[in-house]
Formats: C-alpha cells, structure tokens, sequence
C-alpha cells in the first residue's frame, strides 16, 4: 500500500460529531413533524446561502481531517517503509501551495519578495534589491506583465469555474425544484462561489493569491488550514461544553434548593478565577506531561493533536458558565408555568419533565448561544495562543496566523496581508454560522409558524 | 349640547393593508361616558390609541377625521399634539401596575404632568399633588406625595393613575379597561371614583371594557364594536332594554346567571375573526344564527334608527325590517341548543374531604436564613365534595384559593390537615406512592385546569403529545394505538376536530386551548377537576362555550368540580355549593342559593353588591375601603373586621368560630 491511514484524536471526534449528525438527519427524515422545521430552513434563502458557504468550509475541514502517512520509495527488507510526516487528503489536493515556500514575506501577487537582500546580478554586480520570487510569478519574464497576466489569469479561472458551476447548477436544478428550494439566490450563489473558487485555483497556480508568512509558506494554505482548527476548536469545546452547563444550568433551576445553591456556588467560584489564570495552569500541566513522555506519541503530529483536543476539554471545562447562568434563569422563570404544574400533578417525574417540558423550550437560548460561543471561542484561541498555552506552535491556526502576524503590525512597510486573510476568513466562517443558525431558531419556534395539520 | 369628541369615518390600519379599526364614526358629549365594548382582538384599544396618536409601529392612521373641542387631531403637528395628550385628553390604562414608573416616586411622576401641563413647579406642584392623591382618595396624601409605587396596592396604583391623569385637568378621559386587573371590591371603588370625578369636573369619558356589568354602570352611550367596526350604538337604557344586533343580543345570552342554571348557556360558536380575514360581506355572518345569503355577499351598511342609535346590519337595512322579523324569532331560538340538563343524583357520601388543611410558607431572613415569621396562605380549611357535585370557591384574589387547589393536588405540600380522596388520605405520600395508591392512580385521579391557555400548554409540544403524557405517566392505554383511540375520543368529547392532535398549542384560540387543557385533565380519567378561574383569562362568548362544556362533561362522566373563580355570575350558573374564602379562611358556606340569596356575612354582602349588574339594579351598594390585608401579617381576631362595617370590638379580640345558620348554611361571623 502506498500510504497507512491514521486517525488522530480529534479526528476521530470529529468522526464521532460526523456520525451523530448523520444518524440525526436519518431518524428526522422518517418523521414528518420533525422535518417540517427543516423543511422551512430549507425554503429560507439566507439560510441556504448560508449553508453553502458554511459546507463549503466544512468540505475543507473534513478533507483536512483524513490523515495519510505516505510510503517513501525505498523499502526496508521488503517491509514498506511510511513517511513520519502526517499528511491529509487536503495537503494532497493542494500539493503545489505546501511546497512552494518563498524565503519570507512577500505581499499578495507580488513578483519580488518584501525585503531588499544583496544579490548579484549576470554581470557580478553586487545590488542591493528585492529579489524576484522562486514561484510567485516565475513564469512572467518581464514584471510590467504581471498586470496583464493576473488579469488574464483571473479571468479565465473564473470562466472555467462558472462553467463548472454551471454545470453543476444544472445538474441539480431539479433537485432543488422538487424539494422547493429557493432556486434563484442558491444558483447566483452557486455561480459566484464557483467563479471565485476558480479564479483563485487559477491564479494560486502562479501567484501567492495572499502573500507569504514570514518562513515564506503560502498565505492561503494557512488560512485554509486553520479551518479545521478553528471548526475543532469550536465544535469540539461545545461538545464538552454543552452537557454541562445544560444539565447543570437546568437542574438548578428546576430542583432549587441545596442543588441550586451547589451548582451556584461552583459556578461562581470557577468565574471568579481569571480564565486564562485557569487554562494556562491546566495547559502547562498537561504540556508537561506530554514532554515527559514522548514514548506515547509516534510522531509529532499526534503530539500537536493531542494538545488541541485537551485545549478544547480544558476550554469546555471553564466556559460552561455563563451558558449555565443563562439556563438556571429561563429555568427559574419556566418552572412557574402551568404546563410544567400540570405535568407534576400527573407525576411525571422529574427527569422526565426536564427533557420534555424545560430542554425543548430553552433551545432558543442554546443555539444562539453556541453559535455566539463558536467565535468567541475562536477569537479566546488567538488570545491563548499569544500569551503561549494555545494549540502547538507546529499546528496552524487562525490564533497563530494573528499572534504572526501581529509582531509585523508595528513594521513599516505594513505586513498586512496575513492579519487580512486570518479576519476575512473568521468574518465569512463565523458570519455563515450566525445566520444559520438565526434561521434555524426562527423555523423551529413554533409561534412564528403556523403549521398546516399533518396526520 | 354639542359633541366634545367627534369622531368620523376612523381607520387605522397595519402597513400590509389590513385594516385594525375599519370606518369608526362616534360622537361624545361633554360630560357623558361613551363605551365602547367588545371582546379582545376587535380593536377597541387601538381606537383609542389613534386618537392620541400613540400608535405602535407598523401600524398607520389611514384616513378619517377626530376632532376634540373643535380641534382636528389628525392636523396637529406632534408638538401640538404633545400638549392634547395629557391636557385635553388624558388616558389611562389596564394594568396599574405597569403604568407607573417603578423608581420614581408618585409625586415626581404627578409632578411631571403638572410641570407640562399646569406649568406648577415646587412647592405648589407638591401642594397640587397632594391634593390630587386626596381626591382620588388616597387616605394621608400629604404622606404619601413622597412613597414608591410598590408601597401601593394594586386598586392604590390605579388611583395615583387616575390622579395622574387628572392633573392635566382634561375635558376627556380615555379609560382602557381601568378595572378588569382588580377585584370586584376594589373595581367598585374605582368604578364609583370615576363617577364622582366626573360628577366634579364636567369631564367626558371614553370608557373601553369587555364587561357588559361595568357598561350597565357607567355608561350613558354605547358602542358595541366587533371585528374593528363599531356594528351598534345606543344609548345604555336602549341597548339593555332591546338590543339590536344578533351579536349584542348573543353577548347577553351568552352572559351566565342563575336563571339560565338548569339549560345550557347560548354560546356563540367560534371566535372573533383576526383582522383583515373577512373581505367580503358581514363580519359577524360566520358566527351569526340568523345570517342568509346576503349577509355572506355583501357588507351591510350603517343603518341609522329614529331613536338616535345605529347599527350595521342587513336585518335592519332598507325594506328588509318587518319582512325578517318572524325569522328572526325562530333564528335566536333555535340558536340555543335543545335540552335542558337534569340535575345530578346526589349521593351521601363525599368524593373529596378536606379537613383543617393549612398551608403556611415560612417567611425567612438574615445570613442563616432563620424563619422569622409565616404567611399562612391557607390557614384552616375544611371542605367536602360530592360525587357529580360542584363546589365553587370564591375570593379576591390573594385569599389563598389557588394556593389550597394546588395544595389539594400536592403541588405544595400541606403544613398541617387532612385531604382524602375517595376514603384514601393523600397528605404525607411520597410522590411515587401518590402515583399509585393516591389520587393520580385511575379512577380516584383528581386532575387541574388552569386560569391561563396560554401558559398551560407547553408551546413546543403538539396536542396528541399534551394528552398522551398524562397516560404514559400513569401507564392508562396499552400500546400507541390504544391511546391514538382515547385521544381521539377525548377530542370528540371537548368538541375539537380529531386532526387537531397533529398541531401545536398556539394555533388555536384562547378557547379552543382551554378545551385542550380540559381534554388533557381527563385523559387519565379523573373524578375531580379543580379548575382555577378556567374561564377568566377568555371572553364572555367563549366563556359560555367552555361553562357549557364543562357542564356537560359532569353530565357524562358524574365529575366533581371545585371552581376556583372570583366571578360571582359563573358560580350562580355551575355551582351547586359555594364557599366563601377571606384571608385564607372560610367564611361563609352553603348551597349556591342560600349564599348568594341571603349571604350572612358582611364580607360575601359586600361582595354581591360589588358586583356591576347588568340589568343596571344594584342591591344597596355597601362599599369596602381599603385592599385584603397581608396573609404575612393578618388583622388580629375576625381578619374582616378592619374592613368591616359592623365590626365591634369583640370582632377585633376573637376570631368568630363556624356557625350554622340553617341545615346546610354556615358562617363565621359574631353578627351573623
């Protein structure tokens, strides 16, 4: 075999996560009532729109997460012998921008890096310049034809592109018919999208589309790298997150009592500590263990993944508060009502009326939380990654992409281009998800929608 | 006398077109009360928020003319319009406790007007705020010029309201439901206060009520409005000797009282349609039993009569009266369903006992949270219920009725007493115990319909869920499909469609939920309903759809009732006894008749006469001052004494014990 898949910690959760929401979308199709919300996402076309773009990153993220081990050429008596770098589908699929690494910076389309160097030119002058690019632009002879050629390059990249998004438009036009889609914003989307993708494809064959870092790796990669951290970090933590301050925060306000005072007195004392006091404790601790015991890890990618999933339990650990507070309150006020009376005098019993009655009617409350919680807890990534308990220095995030690329804010000229890159793609990722999930809200709040009865 | 308001051709509408009030036209004259009347969702209180043009956003006046003491409304800029409001007309709304600024103290908030309106700052606004708050009738105003609005009471805040309103001295006051949050008692204080202002200062009244008793009171002109057009206008004497249209004449039929006890009540069927879903033809035709052809087809058009009054219907249009009026007749009888219930055998031995039942929550202070005192919410309660009998519980509200429902369900654990359901004692059981030997087991159940549609039904869960979690609970129906079939069943009984079951709660009208809530209790088959107020949150034609349900269903299944209610007119209609309930106890007990006949104690006398009848006859009204005291501190001795007219100082000493003042008569009082 030519390669040996492997499958870290966090891939196997995300796995996990891919499972569970497939086995959702199986059990909600065959239930009418329950797809019927869905059904209104479905027809809404900022949700749409939304989604596309939201699976557009998660196709990322999902390629990025299939690790490989690839088999090197020679053989070792026989036995094939696997690369010790981990690689994923996505590192494959965009081979060209992994390995084409620049000295340094070097801004978006240039030609020439961003410092001067000494070089020597045909004659053996000595010049002090800045020197072209190994890749960016090489095959341009002349740099007043770099215009021209972006131009040209852009054009025909997303020529190609809206032919292939046309093609797919067509192709699933009548998909979206029958199931009563919003035809025309997902097809102008779909174009648009396509148009983009393959401009940049085209022109990322030539051109550094985003510049380079400060050790010459391409921009772009990074960005589309640290999708899958930022998708882990804030998928993961909420999955460790939310049971606890669901079951905690609900449990407070339902019981009251000794409980309520327990849960509160825990959840004060665990706010009143500095958090990031907490999670440099707590990361130190565990990055100690793993520095003294390297035997557990084959190589160093699984020590880096290692880190992320234990930053994300230790970042779940001390977020769920304020979600708690939120929960206990609308509890509180829920507890009151008569439905929840009327089902005690039924004796229902109490596990029975948090799930059915107090879970589905502070739902509102989760979601719009997570997806609040999702950025923040993106952006708390970048700050932890500055003060240096964050995921692994060798693991590219949008954390580490900022902490870079902040040192440079202060040069002058201004390297602006990987902060640019870092927050545009935060913006679009976590923008996507808000309006998701505000559609996903409204269609399941069942006093903005009138049902036709359904038997 | 010339109109002080004039009010011609009104239409306010929302930005999509659909018109909330449709082409109003009334007049009011200076010192007269116009009512304007009608159930909720008709568009009564955006009437009068158009007139002060403080509309919500999203709606828009869209034509006609307003004018106040010759002044077009509509014409003002809003500057001007800012001096109208609060000087010329003033306004006052339903909920007293929401309309006062809760940081400010009620001088500043009376002062504020006076500063606008009376351009009185300092001392002679403080002087004039006192003697407002006098004259509203706030005992020691000079006192309290300078206190909180949570210092006082619920009927104390709608007087500084009144006092409020009073204070830009208008020529009219727009008062939208001012007493339907208050009690009886206290409503008559109000009511009665509203009188005297107006008797005193000349001033006009625009009175908006659902209540046809607060009508019969105040009102000199009505307009009875349905569905945003105002469909009759008469004068008080006229309307309640001969109502015109079928709806003011099935608004009165729908009214229950003792006369109507033995048949059922005439409801109309359906609810008020939401605005802008009736294009064409009459608005009321859907739900009216004398509606033909024409009515579906064309709107009928406003047909003056020689007496002064209007009204919008077809019956009374051109060349049709005289030729309908035999049809008439047969339509408004045919109307009420056929039948007249027979009355339940009575049994001898008691469903419910309650014997002594206490319940008293401990009032606890300080770090260590040591009780430094006891509400007592229910303080002594004796009661017993008959198979197939209705005992109706009747109180202001914080007398402790609900709390001794709910305590009576277990829903709050009972300090001290008996409760036995069918021979078995309920207090004391472990809830899993009360699940299978008490009161939830099958066929001993006793079951709750709450005061609030809105908040009984969970929002996220679909009719057939509601009713099914009841049964699952209690293990009643082997299998899904047998409880497909009860719930099907218990559908038809409460008079819903059976596909129904597939939607969720907020798709169907206040009474339509209460039917579900009802549908629910039964699910598991109880013996007692305890129905808190079921009726009180709905208006009075969807009232009389669930009186007559609830009637029915004891008819059907021989259930017992205890009515929690606070209205007088529905006791007379479905209840067989009465208790009286003051301050956590009981005071007076006995057949619905020899009650509300011949009460004997001064506070159920007090109560009756309260009451705002309709026929305009009041019993020699005997006013109650004051509010209920607080159950956390009750009045030594008698706890009516305080507020009681007979009271003698051995009323102040010694609570009266029970005594019987004929078979089945008791009463505590030492005068009665």
């Amino acid at each position: 075999m030519s390669f040996m898949p492997i499958i870290l910690w966090s891939d196997a959760l995300v796995f996990l996560l891919l499972a569970s929401g497939i086995a959702t979308a199986w059990y909600v199709r065959r239930r009418e009532h329950l797809l019927l919300p869905w059904r209104r996402v479905a027809q809404n076309a900022t949700a749409m729109v939304s989604l596309l773009v939201l699976s557009l990153f998660l196709l990322v993220g999902l390629l990025d997460t299939l690790h490989y081990r690839a088999a090197l050429p020679e053989t070792n008596g026989g036995e094939t012998v696997y690369s010790p770098e981990v690689l994923s589908v996505f590192d494959k699929l965009v081979e060209p921008l992994r390995l084409q690494t620049e000295k340094t910076y070097s801004a978006p389309f240039a030609l020439t890096l961003y410092a001067k160097e000494s070089i020597s030119d045909a004659q053996g002058n000595v010049l002090h310049d800045y020197p072209r690019l190994r890749y960016g632009g090489a095959h341009l002879a002349d740099v007043a034809q770099r215009n021209g050629d972006v131009v040209k390059r852009a054009l025909t990249g997303a020529l190609g592109g809206l032919l292939a998004g046309l093609l797919i438009a067509l192709g699933s036009r009548r998909w979206l018919v029958q199931h009563g889609l919003p035809l025309r914003p997902m097809l102008i989307a779909t174009l648009l999208l396509a148009a983009l993708i393959g401009a940049t494809a085209h022109l990322a064959a030539a051109y550094h589309v985003l510049g380079t870092d400060k050790v010459g790796q391409d921009v772009l990669y990074l960005s589309l790298k640290s999708i899958r951290t930022g998708l882990i970090i804030g998928t993961v933590t909420t999955l460790v997150m939310l049971p606890l301050a669901l079951f905690l925060g609900v449990a407070a306000g339902y019981f009251r009592g000794w409980v309520d005072d327990v849960i509160q007195y825990l959840y004060t004392v665990l706010s009143s500590i500095p958090s990031v006091l907490l999670i440099a404790a707590a990361v130190l601790m565990m990055q100690v263990t793993i520095d003294t015991h390297p035997h557990w890890f084959d190589n160093s990618a699984a020590r880096a993944d290692l880190r992320l999933v234990f930053l994300c339990l230790i970042l779940g650990v001390t977020s769920w508060t304020g979600l708690c507070r939120l929960l206990r309150g609308e509890t509180l006020k829920l507890r009151e009502l008569e439905y929840i009376q009327a089902a005690q005098s039924f004796g229902v019993s109490s596990l029975r009326i948090l799930t059915r009655h107090i879970m589905p009617n502070v739902m509102h409350i989760i979601l719009i939380a997570l997806v609040m919680d999702f950025s923040a807890l993106v952006l708390a990534e970048a700050v932890l990654s500055y003060v240096g308990v964050g995921v692994d220095p060798s693991m590219i995030s949008f954390g580490t992409m900022i902490n870079a690329a902040r040192l440079e804010m202060g040069r002058e000229p201004m390297v602006w281009w990987a902060l640019t890159a870092a927050f545009g793609f935060m913006l679009v990722l976590v923008l996507a998800a808000n309006l998701f999930a505000d559609a996903v809200r409204d269609a399941f709040d069942p006093r903005l929608n009138r049902t036709e009865a359904v038997a | 006398m010339s109109a002080l308001l004039e009010v011609n051709n009104l239409i306010t509408q929302l930005r999509n077109g659909t018109r909330i009030v449709d082409d109003i036209s009334f007049g009011i004259r200076t010192g007269e009360t116009f009512a304007l009347l009608g159930e909720s969702g008709c568009g009564k209180s955006m009437t009068a928020l158009s007139l002060l043009r403080l509309l919500p956003d999203g709606v828009v006046h869209a034509g006609g003319t307003a004018q106040l003491d010759g002044v077009e409304l509509f014409g003002l800029r809003e500057r001007e319009m800012r001096g109208v409001r609060g000087g010329t007309a003033a306004m006052i709304f339903q909920e007293p406790g929401l309309s006062l600024n809760p940081v400010l103290t009620v001088g500043q908030q009376i002062a504020e007007a006076l500063a606008l309106h009376q351009d009185l700052r300092g001392a002679a606004a403080q002087q004039r705020c006192a003697e407002l708050l006098a004259q509203v009738g706030i005992p020691d105003a000079a006192r309290r010029v300078v206190e909180y609005p949570f210092q006082f009471s619920g009927g104390m805040k709608q007087r500084v309201m009144i006092a409020m309103a009073l204070a830009g001295q208008p020529r009219l006051l727009i008062a939208d439901e001012p007493t339907t949050a208050l009690d009886v008692t206290i409503q008559a204080q109000v009511l009665q206060l509203l009188r005297d202002t107006q008797d005193a200062t000349g001033m006009s009244l625009l009175l908006i009520t659902h209540d046809l008793g607060v009508v019969a009171e105040m009102a000199h002109q009505v307009g009875v409005m349905y569905a945003g057009q105002i469909i009759e206008q008469a004068s008080r004497t006229q309307l309640f000797a001969k109502p015109l249209h079928p709806y003011t004449q099935q608004l009165f039929a729908a009214l229950p009282d003792a006369g109507r006890r033995g048949e059922p009540l005439a409801a109309i069927p359906g609810s008020v349609p939401p605005p802008g879903s009736i294009t064409r033809g009459c608005r009321f035709a859907p739900r009216c039993g004398k509606a033909w052809e024409l009515c579906g087809e064309q709107t009928p058009e406003w047909t003056m009569l020689e007496d002064g009054g209007g009204v919008r219907c077809h019956l009374y249009g051109e060349g049709r009266r005289g030729k309908r009026e035999g049809e008439i007749q047969k339509g408004s009888e045919a109307k009420i369903e056929s039948g007249v219930y027979p009355s339940p055998l009575s049994l001898p031995s008691s469903l419910l006992e309650v014997s002594d039942l206490k319940v008293h929550f401990p009032i606890r202070k300080g770090i260590l949270q040591r009780v430094v005192g006891q509400v007592k919410a229910v303080d002594g309660v004796s009661l017993a219920i008959p198979q197939g009998r209705t005992l109706a519980l009747v109180g202001e509200s914080g007398c402790g009725k609900t709390t001794l429902g709910k305590a009576l369900l277990q829903l709050i654990p009972p300090t001290a007493g008996s409760v036995q359901l069918a021979g078995r004692e309920l207090t004391g059981l472990a809830a899993r115990e009360l699940r299978t030997r008490g009161f939830r087991a099958p066929g001993a159940a006793m079951q709750m319909v709450f005061q609030d549609p809105y908040a009984s039904l969970n929002p996220k869960m679909r009719v057939a869920e509601i009713l099914e979690e009841g049964m699952a609970a209690l293990n009643i129906g082997s299998g899904s499909v047998a409880r497909q079939t009860l719930i099907d069943t218990l559908l038809d009984q409460v008079g819903l469609a059976r596909s129904a079951k597939w939607r969720y709660p907020h798709e169907f009208s206040g009474g339509q939920r209460q039917r579900i809530a009802i549908a629910r209790a039964l699910a598991v088959s109880p013996q007692l309903l305890i129905c808190d107020e079921p009726t009180s949150a709905l208006d009075v034609s969807v009232q009389a759809q669930i009186l007559n349900l609830l009637k029915s269903l004891q008819q059907e299944l021989n259930l017992s009732y205890l009515f929690i209610t606070h209205n007088l007119a529905v006791v007379e209609y479905i209840a067989h006894e009465v208790c009286v309930m003051y301050l956590g106890r009981i005071v007076e007990r006995g057949k619905t008749e020899e009650v509300l006949r011949a009460p004997r104690h001064p506070y159920t006398q007090a109560l009756l006469s309260a009451v705002p009848r309709i026929d305009g006859k009041g019993r020699g009204r005997i006013r109650l001052d004051g509010d209920l005291p607080s159950p956390a501190n009750p009045p030594p001795g008698c706890h009516f004494a305080p507020r009681c007219g007979l009271a003698s100082a051995r009323c102040h000493e010694a609570s009266p014990e029970e005594r019987n003042v004929a078979a089945t008569h008791s009463v505590r009082c030492h005068h009665a």
